[in-house]
């Protein structure tokens, strides 16, 4: 912990803690090395940054606000439908495509956040994944709209900046979803470092206290649960685009526990435990996809007990201790 | 003569029966600690495959079956909570809700790996077997002995909660567990006993129910919603609630499932929904 | 409505009650803690005083009766809001915001006063002035030192301190300390003792307290509640020469 010496003022301490990281750096250029090391690979390479998005969006939650949801992919799921429909039937220009998708997820989310904001604990646990086994149960009976289980077909997505096709490579869809995950990242990390950022972290720490200091819990939440509503739309918009279709998997349950669970493998209430969760997730499963998917479960489920008995902050909580104790010997 | 929607009714009942029994352990030990457990049908699941594996391997009656199934439900949960669940009773709701997720993850995989994905056929005796005319309704005679078993299970319950030292001592540490522990009661070994209790009934609703809605390895999965739905329904800890929520989800499943099959799951969830905008702490929950 | 000669009164309570079932927890309760008051509220064990600050603070409900802040009727307001208007609490139990550390929790409180804790565009660090007055106020709790700290590293009467410096933050008119030395050592109580009576002037103040000693040495009025309900109020002089309360408080607490 930084020790306080004569030169820090409250102030410089406050803006250090915001200050970029050399290895945040590092991340970030790292990330460009598929381009070069992975060619083949790009394609997965989109999904991981499709999904470390929606991890970052349930941390806003999750992890900062200390908002259990198990029913997060409904969000991700309209973005999905939007953004298809919007290309199928009005325009497949797909900054618009964003748009649309990020504005109907975060209408929804702001609409239910009055719901979620009155909840708590176990409650708010089943209020949450009853609405999205309520949202996947309404994509599933629209099949006029939806496509139902078969999906919806005919998703077209026109160049970006009408001049970058969505190569069969997966290279543009890369570069796409890398650079929208670069900006909402950008984003996200300045919330973090906000007033806002700090009241959720408030929330999270101590419920009760909340309203002892004057802050009305709910309106955070409500803003909290909107934003990160807007954002899951955002991945699920992008994850239509880049592979031309949307389905009913993209607001099953099975998503929801899939981001809790990397998000919880990374570190929940730090910027890149979703990021890092998404990538070891997305990659392992990519490595055994020859194993059935429900031996692919057991292992998740050992690798949760495990985090939970011995990693209660995720991998990222594991190395900052290792780090710590290493530089005070 | 009645009309067919008493024949309705009479299924849905027996639905509701049968996930009284399948969630009034959760219920009660959720009651009592606090605790979110997302493996409760993982319990389930292991009384459902004792029954089938006795009844088809061994070749066992498929009522003597129902004892074992209970036990070894029982048993497993024990172990589990000893070893995994005791460690996470003061910890958040989240440490809480992805280790009884782990859990029942790996309780599908095992399952699968031991079983296969396949449905398990079961054969119940044949005094079991057909329906009997009522009135002009045709009543399953195993949907018949449903009733009875749940029936059986809610009289001792309530006996047993109302008139033993044990049942005094669930309800006071429900109550308020800090005075139950100022009074000399074992908080403890209640709630363990009380957790091998309901996870065994919880296998006994996991035997009866392949005959039922049958048995494959998402069973941790799929009846965990409806489990879960009945308990926020119906209030935590509250054996009356339990058992109303799970009438009127079993009630409202069918009737939806009959009448307007195109909605699908959409009645209950919405039930639920509704139900908790309404009343947080459930029908019949008092915090 | 009868204002004494001091105006109108920081807080009131009239008929405040307070009932689960059987059980009166709080029975026509009618108290005015003038301007700048430094009232302490005693009683024994389970007399239904952390339920009277509960009440007064808008965590717990009453059953029927107002409370009235500067004259307001504050009765149907939510917590925050009754914080927002200058009445402000703190806890017999820590309840603090473990994983921050007093800096950031009181920038926090300060935020929330101030009203910019929902923006989510701006880096905290430019907020210079919230940032210097909450380092003020943890100065003056003699917090300054450990403000980098995390909270729950702190020594446990440093914790107690930064009870009062959330509550400060908020720039209450009217402040409730639930025995705001609870748990701390005796030697050490004194101390933070010292800091609630160097307190600015303008503050009405309301403390719960067990020890007589302290409450005798910093309260300009004592109220006693028995079982519920206002026992007496007075003087401490008045208190102290009280054979009554001798009889339901003093004595039971001076050989416990």
């Amino acid at each position: 912990m930084a020790q306080p010496t004569t030169t820090v003022t409250p102030q410089s301490y406050l803006l250090a803690r915001g200050r970029w990281h050399p290895l945040e750096i590092v991340f970030w250029l790292a990330t460009l090395l598929p381009f070069v090391l992975f060619p083949n690979y790009l394609s997965l390479a989109s999904q991981i940054a499709i999904t470390a998005l929606f991890a970052l969006s349930l941390d806003l939650i999750l992890g900062y606000a200390g908002i259990v949801s198990l029913g997060h992919a409904a969000f991700f799921g309209i973005g999905a439908y939007s953004a298809g429909l919007f290309s199928k039937y009005v325009w497949g220009e797909p900054f618009s495509g964003l748009l649309v998708a990020a504005a109907l997820a975060g209408l929804l989310g702001y609409g239910t956040s009055f719901i979620i904001s009155r909840f708590r604990h176990l409650p708010l646990i089943m209020i949450t994944l009853g609405l999205g086994l309520l949202a996947h149960e309404v994509a599933n009976s629209a099949h006029w709209l939806t496509g139902g289980s078969d999906g919806l077909q005919g998703v077209r997505t026109q160049p970006i900046f009408g001049v970058f096709r969505f190569d069969l490579y997966g290279q543009t869809a890369y570069a796409y979803s890398l650079g929208v995950l670069f900006i909402v990242f950008l984003c996200a990390r300045r919330l973090i470092n906000s007033p806002f950022g700090l009241a959720l972290r408030g929330i999270r720490e101590n419920w009760n206290r909340m309203p002892a200091i004057g802050a009305d819990s709910r309106a955070h939440i409500r803003k909290a649960y909107t934003i990160a509503a807007i954002i899951a739309g955002i991945c699920g918009a992008l994850l239509t685009q880049t592979t031309n279709s949307a389905s009913l998997e993209s607001i099953s349950f099975q998503r929801s526990a899939d981001v809790l669970v990397m998000l919880v493998l990374g570190g929940a209430g730090r910027l890149y435990g979703g990021l890092v969760g998404a990538a070891i997730f997305m990659i392992a499963r990519d490595q055994f996809s020859g194993i059935a998917p429900q031996f692919w479960y057991f292992w998740i489920g050992v690798l949760l007990v495990a985090v939970v008995m011995f990693l209660p902050n995720g991998i990222l909580g594991g190395l900052a201790k290792i780090t710590a104790r290493w530089r005070r010997p | 003569m009645l009309p067919p929607i008493f024949g309705v009714l009479f299924d849905g009942i027996a639905y509701g029966m049968l996930l009284f029994v399948l969630s009034v352990g959760l219920s009660v030990t959720l009651g009592l600690m606090n605790f979110v457990n997302l493996a409760h049908c993982a319990f389930a699941m292991i009384g459902g495959y004792v029954t089938v594996t006795l009844v088809n391997q061994f070749g066992w009656p498929f009522l003597a079956t129902l004892p074992a199934a209970f036990a070894a439900a029982a048993v497993t949960s024990v172990v589990l909570e000893r070893l995994l669940y005791r460690r996470l009773y003061r910890a958040s709701d989240l440490d809480q809700v992805l280790l009884t997720i782990g859990l029942a993850f790996i309780s599908v995989s095992v399952a699968a790996y031991i079983f296969g994905t396949v449905q398990q056929p079961i054969s119940t005796p044949e005094a079991l077997r057909g329906s009997v005319q009522f009135l002009g309704l045709n009543l399953g005679k195993y949907r018949l002995f449903l009733i009875g078993v749940a029936l059986v299970v809610t009289l001792a319950l309530v006996i047993g909660l109302e008139y033993t030292r044990f049942g005094a001592q669930v309800r006071a540490s429900v109550d308020n567990q800090r005075m139950a522990r100022g009074l000399g009661i074992d908080v403890d070994w209640t709630f363990a006993s009380t957790f091998a209790l309901g996870s065994g009934l919880a296998g006994l609703g996991g035997a009866l129910a392949i005959e039922i809605v049958g048995l494959d390895p998402n069973f941790s999965f799929t009846y965990l919603v409806y489990v879960l739905i009945v308990v926020s329904v119906g209030g935590l800890g509250s054996i009356a609630g339990s058992f109303a929520a799970a009438m009127l989800i079993g009630i409202s499943d069918i009737a939806g499932k009959y009448y307007v099959p195109e909605l699908g799951a959409f009645l209950i969830y919405l039930v639920m929904v509704v139900v908790l905008m309404w009343k947080p702490a459930g029908l019949f929950g008092k915090r | 409505m009868t204002t004494h000669s001091g105006g109108t009164p920081a807080l009131s309570t009239r008929h405040l009650s307070k009932s689960f079932g059987s059980l009166v927890v709080a029975r026509d309760i009618e108290l005015n803690l003038p301007v700048g008051a430094r009232y302490a509220l005693i009683g024994p064990n389970g007399a239904g005083k952390t339920t009277l600050i509960n009440l007064m603070t808008g965590m717990q409900t009453p059953n029927a009766g107002q409370i009235l802040l500067g004259g307001e009727d504050i009765t149907a307001l939510e917590p925050q809001h009754r914080v927002r208007r200058g009445l402000a609490r703190t806890f017999q139990i820590n309840t603090l915001f473990a994983g921050l550390n007093p800096l950031e929790a009181v920038t926090l409180a300060v935020a929330e006063r101030r009203g910019f804790a929902g923006k989510f565009w701006q880096n905290i660090a430019d907020e210079k002035d919230a940032i210097e007055e909450a380092y003020e106020i943890l100065v003056k709790l003699r917090l300054g030192d450990v403000c980098y700290q995390t909270t729950r590293e702190l020594p446990y009467g440093r914790q107690r301190l930064l009870e009062i410096a959330l509550a400060l933050a908020t720039k209450p008119k009217v402040l409730l300390l639930d025995e705001p030395a609870a748990g701390v050592p005796q030697d050490e109580s004194g101390d933070i003792f010292e800091v609630v009576a160097g307190l600015s002037d303008d503050l009405t103040l309301l403390f719960i307290e067990h020890d007589m000693h302290v409450v005798f040495r910093f309260a300009s009025h004592i109220i006693v509640m028995v079982g519920g309900a206002v026992f007496t109020e007075g003087s401490p002089a008045e208190i102290a020469a009280d054979p009554g309360v001798r009889e339901v408080y003093l004595g039971k607490r001076h050989h416990g």
